[in-house]
């Protein structure tokens, strides 16, 4: 299906939109943590990697089918999820940073581990990963997710960033739905991570340091936090600018970092963040009104 | 052997201090993860570098003036990526200006200086002291020396002078200080530059102890000094002294003693076990939650 078409597009514009789709799905994945439910997570390349190795491992040494090995990758990073989620009962705000940094650190080391080929890392996996998968999956993984998050649970997340404890004074199971929010958030990251890892047939410990989860972070709040349509454009947005950014050769990170900061000063709140499709709506609305009640005295 | 590993990781702990003393100040006042002082700390060390190779300035001297030139970068920083968000945007945007500014140091440094690791000349010779149950380098009794000193200096500007008492008031309370007259904007400043200058002093001795300097080096330093603030309550800087003491030390002894391969999986194992039994960190305050 690639091969057909490459035949229209580049295969690098090509490459680039697969990449583009794998990050939305992690960036998606980190948004329901910390952009939805507010709990600031700074390790989601840990789950990404636990995602990656194990799904890489298993077809490579099991001869796993593909859709499988992505799906026990991602039930492996939901399940560190689920763990890392129970500190979260009782840590807070930048405590909770620090054990996610250090969760995926920790990792991280102990990717140097023999399976996974140590400091070299893996090799050879099987290219699976392809355009239109990405695509179909990225449909699927936004839709669902836009379902999730106006329905109950999703609500229940929204009103944990937005007061916590107001939340639990509504009812609201502040300590069952931040686990659930670590645990579907690392699913995803584990999903994302097993995608990359059969689109790059190449993954060492280091592809997963803290600068992914940085990168993976900016994404979130660039984009603007807890919306699915900001978190997309974050995650194009940033996917594409290293490339685009290519012009200005070895000044490119230089540029990267001064952009982060510029689009902060001018977007504090990150592109979309304070945009709401109910804001416009009500205001198109309004404006009718007027027009109305000025043709009507 | 023992006591030894203990110095040894007293004085990696002594650096990591002082740059957690930055983190937790900043922290203390604007609830900012200042994620750019690692690169204070690694651009300190460059400046210290710089003097003494190519132009050949005494060391002491080129420490001093690698404080001060930090200090106004860390102003500078502050005045340009995060004075512009103060008041009008969420921590976490602050947080990614934050990240922004790091990574265009990074490549700033690494682009002027090339990505190669230099080092120091050597200007303390490898004299040891033989105290009886342990021996002792020359060069890691100054470190400690100096860090005791930095940190005793801070102590005594914080209780004893005007601007301290000014800096106690705006971590207490941002707001409050603004109305009582005093000018939080200089606060945060001057905050910035002693945090960078205390950095500054790190990197420098960081640079002759392990005789490495490198536009990458802020990263993990920054990281895990950040882990020491936190592990010592962050917004107390007593914790973060005694988060970086007891950090240094737990890495030098699980290298020591476990395997060196694992050598940050330690340091950051144990700082997720004290967070786990003191949600607070060290000497942390628990702060209870008003509705």
């Amino acid at each position: 299906m690639d091969a057909y078409l490459t035949q229209y597009i580049d295969p690098y514009y090509l490459r680039l939109l697969v990449l583009i789709g794998i990050n939305i799905i992690l960036a998606l994945g980190l948004n329901i943590i910390t952009g939805v439910t507010g709990q600031l997570s700074m390790g989601h390349a840990g789950f990404m990697s636990l995602g990656a190795y194990t799904s890489a491992i298993l077809s490579m040494q099991f001869a796993c089918p593909f859709w499988l090995a992505l799906l026990a990758g991602a039930f492996v990073a939901a399940l560190f999820g689920c763990l890392i989620g129970i500190p979260t009962l009782r840590l807070e705000g930048d405590y909770l940073a620090m054990v996610t940094i250090g969760f995926a650190e920790i990792i991280r080391v102990f990717l140097n581990f023999e399976p996974g080929g140590k400091a070299v890392g893996l090799a050879g996996i099987p290219q699976n990963t392809n355009f239109v998968l990405v695509l179909v999956m990225v449909i699927v993984i936004v839709y669902l997710n836009s379902k999730l998050l106006n329905s109950r649970i999703g609500k229940a997340w929204y009103s944990i960033r937005e007061n916590e404890i107001a939340a639990e004074a509504c009812g609201v199971d502040t300590t069952r739905l931040k686990v659930m929010a670590f645990t579907v958030g690392s699913f995803l990251g584990g999903l994302g991570g097993g995608l990359y890892a059969h689109y790059m047939f190449f993954i060492r410990p280091q592809d997963f340091a803290f600068m992914k989860s940085i990168e993976l972070l900016n994404m979130v709040v660039l984009g603007g936090m807890g919306s699915i349509p900001g978190t997309i454009i974050g995650a194009t947005i940033l996917t594409l600018a290293p490339e685009l950014l290519r012009v200005v050769a070895e000044y490119r990170m230089l540029f990267y970092g001064a952009l982060l900061v510029i689009l902060m000063i001018f977007r504090p709140n990150g592109l979309l963040g304070d945009v709401r499709v109910y804001d416009i709506r009500k205001r198109w609305g309004r404006k009718e009104v007027q027009a109305n009640a000025d043709t009507n005295p | 052997m023992f006591l030894e590993q203990l110095l040894n990781g007293l004085t990696l702990g002594s650096t990591y201090a002082l740059i957690a003393l930055g983190y937790t100040m900043v922290y203390g006042i604007i609830q900012l993860i200042n994620f750019a002082h690692g690169e204070v700390y690694m651009i300190g060390a460059f400046v210290g570098l710089f003097l003494v190779t190519v132009l050949g300035v005494n060391i002491l001297v080129a420490l001093v003036l690698a404080m001060l030139s930090c200090m106004v970068v860390g102003m500078l920083i502050e005045r340009v990526a995060y004075r512009p968000l103060r008041g009008k945007s969420t921590r976490l945007s602050a947080l990614i200006s934050a990240i922004g500014v790091s990574i265009f140091l990074q490549t700033l440094l690494a682009l002027l200086a090339g990505t190669n690791t230099r080092s120091y000349p050597s200007i303390f010779n490898s004299q040891t002291f033989d105290l009886g149950f342990a021996e002792v380098s020359l060069l890691q009794i100054i470190i400690l020396v100096f860090a005791a000193l930095l940190m005793i200096g801070l102590q005594i500007m914080i209780h004893k002078t005007r601007i301290g008492k000014a800096m106690r008031a705006s971590s207490q309370d941002l707001e409050a200080s603004y109305l009582m007259g005093i000018n939080v904007n200089r606060v945060i400043s001057f905050t910035f530059a002693i945090g960078s200058a205390l950095a500054a002093a790190g990197g420098v001795m960081v640079g002759i102890y392990y005789n490495a300097v490198w536009p990458y080096m802020g990263m993990m330093a920054g990281l895990k000094a950040f882990a020491a603030a936190v592990m010592g309550g962050i917004g107390s800087i007593p914790g973060a002294m005694i988060g970086g003491l007891t950090l240094g030390v737990l890495e030098i002894m699980g290298v020591a003693y476990l395997t060196s391969s694992y050598k940050d999986a330690i340091a950051f194992g144990m700082l997720i076990l004290v967070l786990l039994i003191r949600p607070q960190g060290l000497l942390g305050k628990k702060i209870t939650k008003k509705v």
